[in-house]
């Protein structure tokens, strides 16, 4: 069934380097996806029986697709820069008279650096796992389902056209629901896995819209031989299905207006939090766009829009992510607010594509660090979530602590952390786009360095506010040897992929890149930005420094608000689910009163005449003698009659 | 005689007989009620026969004693058999067919 190193060439690419045929280690590309789904699939098939060892089975499969991904990307660098990329027909998949889709991977410079991320982040969150879990009675269900989420997200990203991307997209949708609701015995679980999964599902709506109108538009889904007849579409097609791509991010990517969904995704353990909800999944709607880019070349329109609902989310996350007081919360606030940055990036067109996946890539480490770090003070604290309920922790957790500064001064910028180059960057470009975009990244980097600074303080500075009976220690090496890869990784992430990597030149085949000069020097706008961020920092420290109460105080309005996640579930409720609401009531009330009402109100109408009518069989015999002989008169009556003219 | 004497006749009997099964109580006046009516539509169909001068209407009025006969020998075993389990020959008192 599956063919090594089959030739798939793209038809008449003038603008695209034809994909080249996979040889050599390339012919092994499926292993990637087999690896983990086969530990899926054993740990959830075997049942009980692999309880022991399943667990161990899950981290190595992950652990050897992260080798093999790295033997990948030094076999690619091996290559010339312009044949980095290359194709794997696996088997046909869809034929139905002229339309074929073959199961079909693409390893090009974007997918490699997401495998990249996947599997590396991916396992050493899956090792992270084995100590977090250790006393969870499913956790082989839990190992099983990490390694589907993680088959289905290598899919996505490894789909070399838009139906196979379709099917990891829903692959991790559907990961992402079982994990959510992985402890499905909290009623408060097994809601946010279901608001999740509909919430996801508008967005899917998107993306099948798109596909379908890429497919009557183009005659095929095939990503190469898209974009390279993009160019000769109509402004208007390729604007609907900008629109409809983006709406499908939005949905995967948590970006208004769809983003409800993702702070009660914190409802699942911590380290899928980290590796779905922060790391991979999440970034999908980013990877979508920048994947299309050709698409989005022909529309300004649709780019304009990406970037407005990625300013309005990077505000949106990071107020909320201020005022949560659950730690876990404001991380996800702060994770929507960078995954907004992502798509403002996005938006800006070939300046910001490469900065989009290059801020991608620094966010995966540093959020995944992060959150493995706010898991192992939940941890820790026997599962308190609440910050007020912290402080002081950084004597009894000294390597969560290091660590988790680590991923702090990353994602607020301070050089030469790894937020700074990615985040600079896209400050940058977006300068170069259009000044008020520049001045709403600076902006949403200060509170950046506000949100974080209060999370730091609150937990790990202060005052002990834990109650009498916690007992914080320091977490188990099986969970501090992957925040300590992860914390190198956030201090080093974006100088290396940056200078040694040259991301810029490694992606510039796919996604094209441009440079437009900029009014005021590089030096000073570093030097602007980093000082916002201080601002921001100094707020917060000017606010926390003091005694935090463990109670929260009632707050100012805007705090109220964003406690309440900016009342996005009451406005839900009232703009779709009360509407809809309205329209199956009405439903409901043609059904049963004017269709019911026709068809039972007929049959009562039979039944009373029959019920009636029946009184006629007395069961005398003379009346129905009588009635013989009325029936007879009358035929004779009618017939004497009709013949009198 | 003119026809129209017969058939005024046969008008009379077959009133009278219809009368009969209607007002009559005993099953066995109204099975000779039933008689009635059928003889006088038998004399009808004689007497028409014989004003147009063939044989049709003397076939059908044969057909039709066949038929009372047959008549006759269910019904009265009906009617005897009602009676040995009712002790009554009333045609009013089997009425548990009903609605």
């Amino acid at each position: 069934m599956i063919g090594n190193g089959a030739v798939v060439l793209s038809e008449g690419a003038p603008s695209l380097e034809p994909l080249a045929a996979a040889t050599g280690v390339f012919a092994y590309l499926w292993l990637l996806i087999a690896l983990p789904l086969l530990g899926a699939a054993v740990l959830l098939v075997g049942g009980r029986r692999t309880n022991r060892w399943g667990p161990y089975l899950g981290v190595l499969t992950v652990s050897l697709a992260a080798v093999f991904a790295i033997v990948l990307v030094v076999s690619l660098l091996g290559l010339p820069a312009d044949d980095r990329a290359v194709g794997q027909t696996l088997f046909e998949w869809v034929f139905v008279g002229g339309f074929t889709v073959p199961a079909a991977l693409q390893l090009d410079q974007l997918s490699m650096v997401f495998v990249l991320l996947i599997t590396i982040v991916g396992a050493l969150i899956h090792v992270y796992s084995l100590g977090y879990m250790e006393d969870d009675p499913d956790r082989r269900k839990f190992f099983g389902f990490l390694n589907l989420f993680i088959a289905a997200m290598l899919l996505l990203v490894l789909a070399d056209n838009y139906l196979l991307l379709y099917v990891g997209w829903e692959g991790v949708g559907l990961a992402s629901y079982l994990l959510i609701g992985f402890w499905q015995f909290k009623p408060s679980a097994a809601a946010a896995a279901k608001k999740a999964f509909i919430m996801n599902r508008v967005g899917d709506v998107g993306l099948s819209l798109a596909i379908m109108l890429i497919f009557i538009t183009f005659g095929t889904v095939t990503f190469d031989s898209v974009f390279a007849a993009a160019g000769e579409a109509n402004e208007s097609t390729l604007t609907w299905i900008g629109l409809l791509l983006l709406l499908a991010a939005c949905g995967k990517s948590a970006q208004f207006p769809l983003q409800a969904w993702l702070l009660d995704a914190m409802e699942g353990p911590t380290p899928v939090s980290a590796l779905i909800h922060a790391a991979t999944m999440v970034t999908a709607g980013v990877y979508l766009i920048v994947r299309s880019n050709p698409i989005y070349d022909g529309t300004a329109f649709a780019l304009t829009t990406v970037v407005i609902i990625g300013i309005i989310t990077m505000f949106l996350g990071a107020i909320i992510g201020s005022a949560k007081d659950d730690i876990k919360k404001s991380l996800a606030g702060s994770t929507m607010s960078q995954i907004g940055y992502m798509v403002m990036a996005a938006g800006l067109g070939p300046i910001g594509y490469v900065f989009a996946i290059f801020h991608l890539l620094t966010h995966g480490v540093f959020k995944a660090n992060l959150f493995l770090g706010a898991g192992s003070v939940i941890h820790g604290m026997h599962g308190e979530q609440e910050m007020r309920r912290y402080g002081a922790l950084r004597s009894v957790m000294v390597i969560t602590w290091i660590t988790f500064m680590c991923g702090y001064l990353a994602i607020i910028g301070i050089p030469p952390f790894s937020g700074f180059f990615s985040k600079d960057d896209i400050i940058h470009a977006a300068f170069e786009q259009n000044i008020i975009i520049g001045i709403c990244g600076v902006l949403a980097a200060g509170i950046t360095g506000f949100y974080m600074t209060r999370m730091v303080i609150m937990t790990f500075f202060g005052k002990p506010r834990w109650p009498d009976d916690a007992h914080p220690h320091e977490s188990k090496p099986v969970m501090t040897i992957p925040l300590i890869i992860l914390g190198i990784g956030s201090v080093v992430t974006g100088a290396a992929l940056l200078y040694w990597g040259n991301i810029e030149s490694w992606l510039e085949p796919v996604t094209g890149i441009e440079e437009k000069p900029l009014a005021i020097p590089t030096i000073v706008l570093e030097g602007i930005t980093l000082l916002i961020v201080l601002i921001g920092v100094s707020i917060a420290i000017a606010r926390y420094r003091r005694e935090v109460p463990v109670l929260a105080p009632k707050g100012n309005l805007l705090t109220v608000a964003a406690r309440n996640s900016l009342y996005d579930d009451a406005i839900n409720e009232a703009l779709v689910v009360k509407p809809t609401y309205v329209l199956s009531d009405g439903s409901i009330f043609v059904d049963e009163r004017i269709i019911d009402g026709t068809v039972e109100g007929s049959a009562r109408l039979v039944g009373g005449l029959g019920a009636r009518l029946r009184r006629l069989q007395s069961g005398f015999a003379r009346s129905y003698a009588l009635l013989m002989v009325g029936g007879a008169v009358m035929v004779l009556v009618i017939l004497y009659l009709a013949r009198l003219p | 005689m003119s026809v129209d004497n017969y058939i005024i006749l046969a008008c009379v009997l077959f009133t009278l007989g219809a009368i009969g099964v209607l007002v009559r109580r005993n099953a066995i006046v109204v099975f000779m009620s039933v008689e009635l009516m059928l003889n006088a539509t038998n004399l009808a169909f004689v007497a028409f026969a014989r004003m147009n001068g063939n044989l049709d209407g003397q076939v059908i009025a044969f057909f039709v004693m066949v038929v009372a006969a047959a008549e006759v020998v269910v019904g009265l075993a009906i009617i005897v058999t009602v009676y040995r389990s009712r002790r009554s020959a009333s045609i009013d008192e089997p009425n548990l067919l009903k609605y």
